[in-house]
């Protein structure tokens, strides 16, 4: 299982993504468990919502940042998050 | 407990909340305490949602409806929603036993995440046997269910001695109800388990025979389907880190309002677990005798104290050292540097005799009755 560049990514509709006052950080929901995320893969996962492919979000978020060279990071990330299901194409 | 320091105190992150001890089916293996008949009363709804916005508050977030079966709860979905309200992943943990597609569908609507169906075994005859009930063509209706209703769904079986050969067919099963999680609970002995603990217990050859085929098949379903295995200690050389670590991670709310560290606590002896009615979550957590009294390693006796690995599995589990040994501060007997360990090499022989006598002596059923008498 890899990515598909042409498809959109959606995140999963069996996990929750949700931040924690308590923690101060987002995390990743599922039964009985719980994946705590730093910064920048809350921001990933957040544009996860159907209507990006990889190329889009990598690109809305080095708008966002104004920075330049993020794919690879972004790429990596993703293909975890497709692994462990919290993210699928359709 | 000597000498913690309040800092070292981390939040909660798992409540336990034990809604009922009253359960429509008789699991001889039964985590629940042998002497549940006699807690009987229940708190209120306002209650319960004082202790799950108070627990929340402490950074709680990942919530289990447990029991007994929760269902029998009528005020089940609206503690559901009252969770969803304040932020909770709720798993109903439930034998499936009276779910119908109505209260699937509402429970949706109140907001509960994920529903976990326990099964048996993977034949009728066994499954009801087991469970003292008629039960399996349901749970499998029920598991179908959850699935449609668009739910993650773990499928949990029980694994003992009367189930294990079945392991090629609980996974085919698991597979074939479309489980997205299966839970292999390899039976933990306390309670009622502990009681049919000659009958319960599988061999070492049981159990490596069972963990091979389960690993095989963990590889064809990898990307489909999860698999939580919960090891069969009793054949480890070194403890399960129980509960993550005493008063660090879990708090359970037995049904009378005891706060409990794990869910067999209340068996220790002069703890004087606290209850919700008497004291706020926060004053339970950071404050109580019982959930401080194991915290850090300053209680600790030898072989642990010096151990190099206490950090990595706190010296196991209290109950089990208190249920083997008689001794709740000592090493749990199932690390094979305790003093103890022979209990467990005794425990596995008496288990094989057993299994090898021509007439076995019945399973003990968890029942009201059985309760009262062996209480």
């Amino acid at each position: 299982m890899t990515l598909n560049p042409d498809l959109l990514i959606q995140f999963s509709r069996t996990h929750r993504l949700q931040w924690e006052e308590a923690q101060q950080k987002n995390v990743i929901l599922y039964p009985e468990g719980m994946v705590e995320l730093n910064a920048s893969s809350a921001e990933i996962l957040k544009l996860c919502d159907g209507t990006r492919t990889l190329a889009q979000i990598v690109s809305d978020l080095e708008e966002k940042f104004a920075t330049q060279g993020l794919f690879n990071d972004i790429n990596t990330f993703l293909e975890v998050a497709l692994q462990n299901g919290w993210i699928h194409q359709n | 407990m000597a000498g913690y320091t309040k800092t070292n105190i981390t939040p909660p992150r798992w409540l336990l909340a034990e809604l009922t001890y009253s359960c429509p089916l008789q699991c001889p293996y039964c985590s629940n305490p042998i002497d549940y008949a006699k807690h009987s009363s229940e708190i209120s709804t306002d209650d319960w949602k004082r202790v799950l916005t108070q627990a929340r508050k402490m950074g709680a977030v990942q919530l289990g409806f447990s029991g007994g079966e929760p269902l029998t709860r009528k005020d089940l979905s609206e503690l559901v929603k009252h969770a969803r309200d304040l932020g909770y992943y709720s798993n109903l943990i439930t034998s499936g036993y009276g779910l119908t597609e109505e209260k699937i569908i509402e429970l949706k609507e109140a907001g509960l995440d994920h529903i976990q169906v326990s099964i048996q075994a993977s034949s009728q005859e066994l499954n009801d046997h087991i469970a003292g009930t008629a039960s399996f063509e349901h749970k499998k209706q029920v598991a179908h269910l959850v699935k449609k209703h668009g739910y993650p769904m773990v499928l949990c079986v029980v694994i003992h001695r009367e189930n294990i050969h079945q392991m090629a067919d609980i996974l085919a099963m698991a597979e074939d109800l479309g489980a997205d999680y299966l839970e292999l609970a390899n039976t933990q002995y306390y309670g009622w388990a502990h009681t049919n603990r000659d009958l319960l217990l599988p061999t070492k050859e049981h159990f490596e025979e069972a963990e091979k085929i389960a690993q095989a098949f963990k590889e064809t379903v990898a990307g489909k389907m999860k698999i939580y295995y919960v090891v069969p200690d009793f054949h480890e050389d070194r403890p399960k880190a129980c509960m993550n670590g005493w008063g660090t991670t879990f708090l359970t709310i037995a049904p009378d309002g005891v706060a409990l560290p794990c869910h067999s606590a209340r068996d220790l002896p002069n703890l004087d677990c606290p209850n919700v009615n008497d004291y706020s979550i926060s004053e339970i957590w950071n404050d109580s005798k019982a959930f401080n009294f194991f915290r850090g390693d300053d209680w600790m006796q030898e072989p642990c104290r010096s151990c190099d690995e206490k950090e990595k599995d706190f010296g196991g589990c209290r109950c089990q050292a208190y249920l083997l040994s008689g001794d709740m501060y000592a090493t749990d007997p199932v690390c094979s540097k305790s003093p103890n360990h022979h209990v467990i090499d005794e425990a596995i022989a008496s288990a094989r005799s057993a299994a090898l006598a021509e007439n076995e002596k019945p399973l003990i059923f968890r029942n009201s009755k059985n309760s009262k008498l062996l209480s």
